[in-house]
């Protein structure tokens, strides 16, 4: 059963693409064509895009302020998570807190950010990470409710440090829920970025995307949203594939 | 999530204790936040140019809620949210039942459901905004398209949970289709459901008001960019405190009744 699904996997991805191609060229034909622009002008848009420095320089702007927001959110959301999870009463006063915060709108919080961070990659970086930390303790805290005690048990016959329980036992155990975490704190981080430079920024491709979106250059507009989309999905299937290798077999 | 759930309706004495503790203890960890933020801004360590103290936050949003300053602004947001809110359940709902009824479609489309979020809806706002043009619409249409993926998901969890016993018992005692559906699925499919509408709120509450602060020319979201640009800063976390207060209001009023929806399963 299982080889069969791996090998159908990819011919299915290939059919979904093909799929949502056609579909959103026949809502370009529906519209008469000057409202939206068809998958092929999207695509030959982003090809010259692509050839001018400027737009990298964007790029690279996103592209660091999001690698930073991960790195610490996955460094701070794991320290969090391990030092909560392992208390009972901490993780479970800690929980709903942390799950009503990740209902809260948090663009609402953007002006504050940026009064303390001011204008700059600072202030994307914190905003990312607002958005990127919280699913990761949330991960972490219900990976070490769900871990086998007897794991732990093990540690304790062999009379592990506390230290040494954390980084041999407790970490490697709970690797796979992180990945997971990790997927949904990416697409999160991910937005907290755009979000960001889409209000009050001059560089990176959110504040590409606002500055056309007040050109009404529908072009570069799906460009955009085309490459940020293929570029997030695919990130999504690595960590998918990540998460399958590490989980015990 | 279930194994939460079930450690709220274990009915042994000493659990629940621990459960009214915990509960306790929550709050005064909150407060104690809360206070210390109070501290910092009365102390001066925070100038009140970056944030002004909450008790001066919810002292100001008292103010605007009486004198009516942003009412306007706050009944487009609510009902672009309730909008938003409805459409996603109807057509999440709708949706979740044809992909329920048709498994060939839904193999196919499960893998977009799993990787659906990797993708920052939000990017799609500019397009709306050149086919919708400036408005209430744009907005809907984002909030909607960011909620409905957990409905139908939702609806398809319920749907896929319904003990096998319970269609027996409708065709043992002879239901119709529709009979079936409205006196057995229904409801036992609703504590799943209500889970979606919960979602569904919560990611209403960030497409509308995410959108407003972006790009438009209205809303609570515009009102609180507005006040950003001009340094108001009293309106400004006024407004902030009323989101936040509101949302977390609302969480906790779907939290209780879900709880009591998923109490239910387990009877």
């Amino acid at each position: 059963m299982k080889p069969m699904r791996e090998m159908q996997t990819p011919l299915l991805y290939a059919l979904l693409a093909a799929g949502l191609a056609v579909s959103w060229q026949g809502l370009y034909w529906i519209n008469g064509g000057s409202a939206l622009a068809s998958p092929g002008q999207a695509v030959l848009t982003l090809g010259s895009m692509m050839q001018t420095s400027e737009f990298w320089l964007h790029a690279l702007e996103t592209g660091k302020a999001l690698l930073y927001a991960l790195l610490i959110g996955l460094v701070g959301g794991l320290a969090a998570g391990l030092l909560l999870g392992v208390n009972r009463m901490a993780r479970d006063v800690s929980e709903p807190i942390l799950l009503n915060m990740y209902a809260i709108p948090k663009v609402t919080l953007y002006p504050l950010v940026l009064l303390v961070f001011g204008l700059g990659l600072s202030a994307k970086v914190a905003f990312g990470v607002m958005h990127g930390i919280i699913p990761i303790m949330v991960f972490t805290m219900n990976a070490i409710r769900q871990m086998r005690p007897v794991l732990l048990r093990a540690g304790q016959s062999m009379r592990l440090t506390r230290r040494q329980s954390l980084l041999h036992i407790v970490l490697p155990a709970i690797l796979p829920e992180i990945t997971a975490g990790l997927r949904l704190a990416f697409s999160l981080t991910l937005l907290g970025v755009l979000i960001g430079e889409m209000f009050a920024s001059q560089r990176g491709l959110g504040f590409l995307l606002t500055n056309a979106m007040n050109l009404g250059d529908i072009r570069t507009i799906m460009a955009v949203a085309l490459l940020l989309s293929v570029f997030a999905l695919a990130c999504n299937g690595g960590l998918m594939w990540l998460g399958r290798r590490l989980s015990p077999r | 999530m279930a194994e939460a759930s079930s450690a709220h309706t274990a009915a042994s004495p000493a659990r629940r204790s621990a459960h009214q503790l915990d509960g306790l203890v929550r709050i005064a960890v909150v407060i104690v936040l809360i206070g210390l933020v109070e501290l910092l801004c009365r102390s001066g360590l925070i100038q009140p140019t970056t944030m002004i103290a909450p008790s001066a936050m919810a002292r100001h949003a008292w103010e605007i809620l009486r004198e009516g300053k942003f009412d306007k602004d706050i009944a487009i947001s609510l009902a672009n949210i309730g909008a938003a809110t409805v459409l996603a359940v109807i057509l999440g709902f709708i949706c979740g039942l044809l992909l329920h009824a048709l498994p060939g479609l839904r193999s196919a489309i499960e893998p977009l459901l799993a990787s659906y979020y990797a993708v920052p809806t939000f990017i799609f706002y500019p397009v709306f905004i050149v086919l919708f043009g400036v408005g209430s619409a744009p907005i809907i249409a984002i909030a909607v398209l960011l909620a409905i993926v957990t409905m139908i998901t939702a609806t398809l969890n319920g749907l896929d949970r319904i003990p096998r016993a319970l269609h027996k018992t409708a065709r043992v005692l002879r239901l119709t289709p529709w009979q079936s559906a409205v006196l057995v699925k229904l409801p036992a499919a609703l504590p799943y459901l209500f889970t979606g509408v919960k979602l569904v709120v919560a990611y209403a509450f960030i497409g509308v008001i995410a959108s407003e602060f972006i790009l438009s020319g209205s809303g609570i979201g515009y009102a609180i960019g507005y006040a950003y640009n001009n340094f108001e800063n009293n309106d400004m976390y006024a407004l902030m405190f009323l989101v936040l207060a509101s949302v977390t209001l609302v969480n906790l009023l779907l939290n209780a009744l879900d709880r009591r929806l998923q109490a239910r399963l387990r009877r």
